[in-house]
């Protein structure tokens, strides 16, 4: 599949609200893959943290914001332990993640949970699971 | 009336595009005192040197005064100029509008450059008035040299010298000579044997009669300066009279104490009374005192029974040597990054985890293994081996933000080893970048990938476990984008390359400085990159950076250069730049004694015909001083003075606004 | 020694055996849970996005109210502390997020107070050795699984409770129990968190918790310690799948370290809560001999 590459799209603005929400910095990731090996859900995500920020870095934030993966993101931190040049995919994910919900685009609705999760879950799943789901 | 002569340089663009050089050329010749001005394109250059010196011969200029960029770059190209000319170089000044004016401004405009580099040249002007003509000062140089390592570049140096007629001290800390290069099995790209590469040169140095070799030595102490320096050697116990011994060995078989052996990293064991491998240099054994129990306890004993020439001695103590040498050599070479810093990596649990030193003495025929790639944990041949690059290098995290530059190579390399050993076995690498510039290098590690055999994968390792008796691997291939899972056998981690411990003290020891990372610093990165900042003293190898064999060699060769150079002469001249005291107004507080780095100021007593004190004063060595001005700062009565920075002088320049 | 203590929500609910146990114990050992007289939720997961000032709100309720009671608050739940210790890190840190969220709650706080979790007040404060002494009934030949997940070591520099690559501090904790314990390699491993909520992630729930469970059975676990009621909910279901799906695997009780550490300082058994796991923990200790 052939790319087609603009300096428009590097320097968009979408980047660099991402970069604000995210407090992360793109373009200090050299793609060495960590975030990817420590991924818990790496393995099920249609498109890998590091792929993901190389993705970002090229200004391919639809692309992104279209795969399953920050929906997927378990915010446990792995990527972010690990990573050498202290980049947090996490906090990335974070931020797409509140792109989207700011929007009021929910990604899933309350009314679809299952009622025997909701009464046997801790509440501590339900708020957290509220904040990263629900706009 | 002063006659002085103001050159105006555009150094092409560099200064011209924000300084309007012919205005402050113009402005200049105003200037009373000032007889001749004008600009020019490249000052520097032949032909702008050359309307220097005719401008001197034209208007009988007795000062000149060079407005160009800092004078670390070309205050000693006109100082020459102006005395090929006949006026004194101390009389001839740089103002400093590049560096400190025209890059620092982005107005094409050129109005702000343009008078800033008019006060700047005024404030020269005015200081060149009150210089006073100076003579460079000679001083003695004694022509021996001390190298501090016996490793490839410290050994390089050393035979160097040496072949130059000249006499060198080589001081190893460990027993043996060798350094690093003594544990590698075979050297990139060429596949020679590092052993029957170094050991020739090992012996050469051992043998040379220009060469004095003090092993299980250290530096102690350095005093004096370029040219004159006092060096104390800490010659530490060996228990062994290295005069008698004759290396026979018999005392190695017989010990019955076994440690585990430094040069093998922990894969073998020595005994308490050992050299560190076979072929070491000298071939005199060391007791490990704090080991041995005839040493500690009083019991045992054997080796000096089984000594034929008599040559153990429990008694020994460290001793002081002194040595005076003109310059210093230091080639204290690196370490790697240990396994216990990779947390992730199993943090120097998982005994199958090893560095790519550990490696090499797999590989090394003379090795623990005897050559055969043998896992540490159980000795079983492993069917899979992973090296990981990177491990430890450019990782922030970890506080090292370079690349350590040899590791690409060496891990190509061990993958081939460990194909030509075990056949069947694969080889997978974990790398970020393939590094491979240099001669045959590129080549080299395709080779490993197209017909070695080798896989390699793009991406970092994120974690190594333990499993049923397997090393797990799990990273990513960022090139397919999928995460990866290897069981493994053993793991390579090619750790990053660090300085020594200790490097930090020896600089301050030697008075040279050291980056964030604790390599030493080159002069310059580029031009002066065997000296240090401090006359004198130099450096070759990884002490000062991540490098392989070749260039280690090189600049133990690039170093020696410069020492037979310093040596080419009786006497050197050094800059006039020193301290003087006004002994009139001294005071005798002695604080400039306390402030002086180079302990260069003493306390002299004046006498009268009958031997009584009638004064003291502060008096300064002009060997000794570097021209700092710490003490003309720190003196209270104003007693001292810095020549071609007097009070007087700094007066002058600052009066102009 | 009086600690103010904030149970969070998921203590006073279904995890009520954990803040249960650790009351009793904390007597036991010579200290007082007060709990807050007014506390609300703690929002169960720090914001990572700097600029979501909102999320830091609920928090800095929590630490501004316990402030109120002294100069540190004690918490049980892995997430509650996580979320805690990195808002007051924030609000003692940040001055202009501090401003502004203070400004909101109506609080005058400044990240003043110390954020601790009953584990460090075991190990710092009360000292292991002490809890050793205090065992009367010894765990002898339990094979304790520790299990620590994500959110009580991760990120390291807000945390700090211990290595984040090779945490002990469970460990110890079991070994002064008279524990065997295990450490196995994905203790430090996610559970799949909040996944559990996604109607579509199941799979990857089982996933994540079966992998922990395969790893602590693998390396002998007999029974898992955790501190997060999360992590003991997702590492139930899995067990659930695991055992419909595989066949020979055997599910392993999952329990608060509290109620290990209940059961050690002589309480018993139905007192704290063990009976109501989802798999039995009572039979394994009969079996043992506890």
């Amino acid at each position: 599949m052939m790319h087609k590459l603009a300096k428009d799209d590097i320097q968009s603005d979408i980047l660099g609200q991402i970069e604000r929400v995210s407090g992360e910095e793109l373009n200090k990731c050299y793609q060495c893959g960590n975030c990817t090996g420590s991924c818990p859900v790496s393995f099920a995500m249609e498109i890998p943290p590091t792929k993901t920020i190389r993705m970002l870095q090229l200004g391919r934030v639809d692309d992104v914001l279209k795969a399953n993966s920050m929906w997927l993101c378990v915010s446990c931190l792995q990527c972010y332990s690990r990573c050498p040049k202290a980049v947090s995919a996490a906090n990335l994910f974070e931020a797409l993640r509140q792109l989207s919900l700011r929007k009021g685009e929910s990604h899933e609705e309350i009314k679809d949970l299952p009622f025997p999760f909701l009464k046997g879950a801790p509440q501590q799943a339900i708020v957290s699971g509220f904040r990263k789901f629900v706009s | 009336m002063a006659r002085i002569g103001v050159f105006i340089c555009q150094c092409g663009k560099n200064i011209e595009s924000t300084v309007d050089t012919k205005k402050v050329a113009d402005e200049m010749a105003e200037l009373p005192g000032v007889v001749y001005s004008c600009n020019y394109r490249f000052m520097c250059s032949a032909p702008g040197q050359e309307d220097v010196k005719k401008a001197i011969k034209k208007h009988k200029l007795d000062g000149v005064v060079v407005a160009a960029c800092s004078p670390h770059m070309h205050e000693k190209t006109f100082r020459r100029a102006c005395e090929a000319a006949g006026v004194n170089p101390y009389k001839c000044e740089m103002a400093n509008i590049r560096e400190q004016c025209s890059w620092v401004h982005h107005d094409t405009t050129k109005k702000a450059g343009t008078a800033k580099s008019i006060d700047i040249t005024r404030m020269t002007i005015e200081r060149l008035k009150k210089n006073k003509p100076l003579k460079k000062i000679s001083i003695p140089v004694n022509k021996r040299a001390l190298v501090i390592g016996g490793g490839i570049a410290g050994i390089q140096a050393a035979l160097d010298i040496a072949e130059g007629g000249r006499e060198v001290i080589l001081v190893e800390r460990e027993p043996s000579i060798g350094g690093n290069m003594a544990r590698l099995s075979e050297t990139f790209p060429t596949m020679d044997c590092s052993q029957c590469i170094l050991t020739p040169k090992m012996v050469e140095a051992e043998l040379h009669d220009n060469i004095k070799l003090y092993t299980w030595s250290e530096v102690e102490k350095v005093d004096g300066y370029i040219g004159n320096f006092t060096v104390q050697i800490r010659k530490k116990a060996r228990y062994v009279d290295e005069e008698l011994c004759t290396g026979c060995g018999d005392c190695l078989v017989k010990c019955p104490f076994k440690a585990p052996s430094e040069f093998e990293m922990g894969l073998a064991t020595r005994k308490v009374i050992y050299t560190p491998f076979p072929q070491a240099v000298p071939n005199i054994p060391v007791i490990d005192a704090a080991r041995c129990p005839k040493i500690q306890k009083g019991k045992c004993g054997i080796c000096e029974k089984v000594c034929g020439p008599g040559a153990i001695d429990y008694e020994q103590t460290d001793q002081i040597v002194t040595e005076e040498v003109g310059a210093i050599v230091v080639a204290t070479g690196y370490q790697v990054m240990p396994t216990a810093r990779f947390g992730e990596y199993g943090a120097g649990k998982i005994k199958d985890v090893i560095t790519g030193l550990h490696f090499e003495r797999l590989a090394s025929s003379a090795g623990p293994t005897g050559g055969e790639i043998r896992r540490p944990s159980d000795d079983k041949v492993p069917d899979s081996v992973v090296f990981i690059q990177c491990s430890g290098s450019r990782d922030e995290a970890k506080g090292v933000a370079y690349c350590s530059k040899i590791c690409c190579m060496y891990t190509a390399k061990h993958t081939m080893l460990y194909k030509h050993k075990v056949p069947d076995g694969q080889a997978y690498v974990f790398y970020m970048d393939i590094r491979a510039g240099g001669k045959r290098y590129e080549e080299f590690t395709r080779r490993a990938i197209e017909k070695e055999g080798a896989m390699y994968l793009r991406g970092r390792v994120s974690r190594v476990y333990e499993r049923d008796g397997k090393v797990i691997v799990q990273g990513a291939d960022t090139l397919s984008g999928d995460q990866i899972e290897i069981e493994a056998e053993m793991v390579v981690l090619a750790s990053a390359v660090v300085s020594r411990t200790g490097a930090d003290q020896l600089a301050q020891k030697l008075g040279i400085s050291y980056d964030r990372y604790k390599f030493f610093n080159e002069y310059h990165p580029k031009l002066k990159p065997v000296e240090t900042v401090t006359g004198g003293i130099f450096l070759a190898g990884t002490c000062m950076g991540p490098m392989d064999i070749p260039d280690a060699v090189s600049m133990g060769s690039a170093v020696a250069g410069k020492v037979l150079g310093l040596f080419s002469a009786e006497e050197m001249a050094r800059e006039p730049i020193t301290a003087s005291v006004n002994t009139m107004i001294c005071n005798a507080c002695w604080d400039c004694v306390v402030a002086c780095p180079y302990t260069a100021i003493e306390k002299e007593e004046v006498r009268n015909k009958k031997g009584e004190i009638v004064r003291v004063n502060a008096k300064v060595n002009d060997g000794l001083c570097q021209g700092c001005g710490v003490c003309v700062a720190a003196c209270r009565s104003k007693a001292i003075d810095l020549a071609g920075y007097t009070d007087e002088q700094v007066y002058a320049a600052i009066s102009v606004f | 020694m009086k600690l103010t203590y904030y149970p969070g929500c998921t203590l006073n609910t279904v995890a009520k055996q954990f803040d249960a146990s650790a009351k009793k114990s904390a007597l036991e050992l010579g200290f007082e849970m007060d709990e807050l007289s007014e506390w609300n939720c703690c929002g169960a997961s720090f914001p990572l996005t700097p600029d979501n000032i909102m999320g830091l709100s609920a928090p800095t309720k929590v630490l501004a109210q316990a402030r109120k009671a002294g100069d540190t608050v004690m918490t049980l739940c892995s997430v509650c502390y996580n979320v805690l210790k990195r808002t007051n890190k924030v609000i003692r840190d940040d001055t202009d997020r501090r401003d502004v969220v203070c400004g909101f709650i109506e609080e005058d706080y400044d990240g003043s107070i110390d954020v601790l979790h009953f584990l460090e007040v075991l190990r710092d404060r009360v000292g292991f050795e002490k809890v050793k002494e205090a065992v009367k009934r010894p765990l002898e030949g339990l094979k304790a699984g520790a299990y620590y997940g994500c959110m009580l070591l991760r990120p390291f520099e807000d945390m700090g409770i211990d290595n984040c690559e090779d945490p002990t501090i469970f460990e110890d904790l079991l070994k002064a129990l008279g524990c065997e314990p295990v450490g196995f390699p994905n203790k430090i491993e996610c559970c799949g968190s909040h996944l559990a909520l996604g109607k579509d992630n199941e799979e990857i729930v089982t996933k994540l918790s079966g992998n922990v469970m395969q790893s602590a059975a693998g390396s002998g676990a007999e029974l898992i310690v955790t501190s997060c009621p999360l992590c003991q909910y997702n590492l139930d279901g899995a067990q659930e799948k695991l055992e419909a799906s595989m066949p020979g695997y055997r599910p392993v009780p999952i329990v608060y370290f509290t109620q290990i550490l209940g059961l050690s300082l002589g309480q018993s058994e139905t007192e704290l809560g063990l009976d109501t796991s989802r798999w039995d923990a009572r039979p394994l200790l009969k079996e043992k001999g506890i």
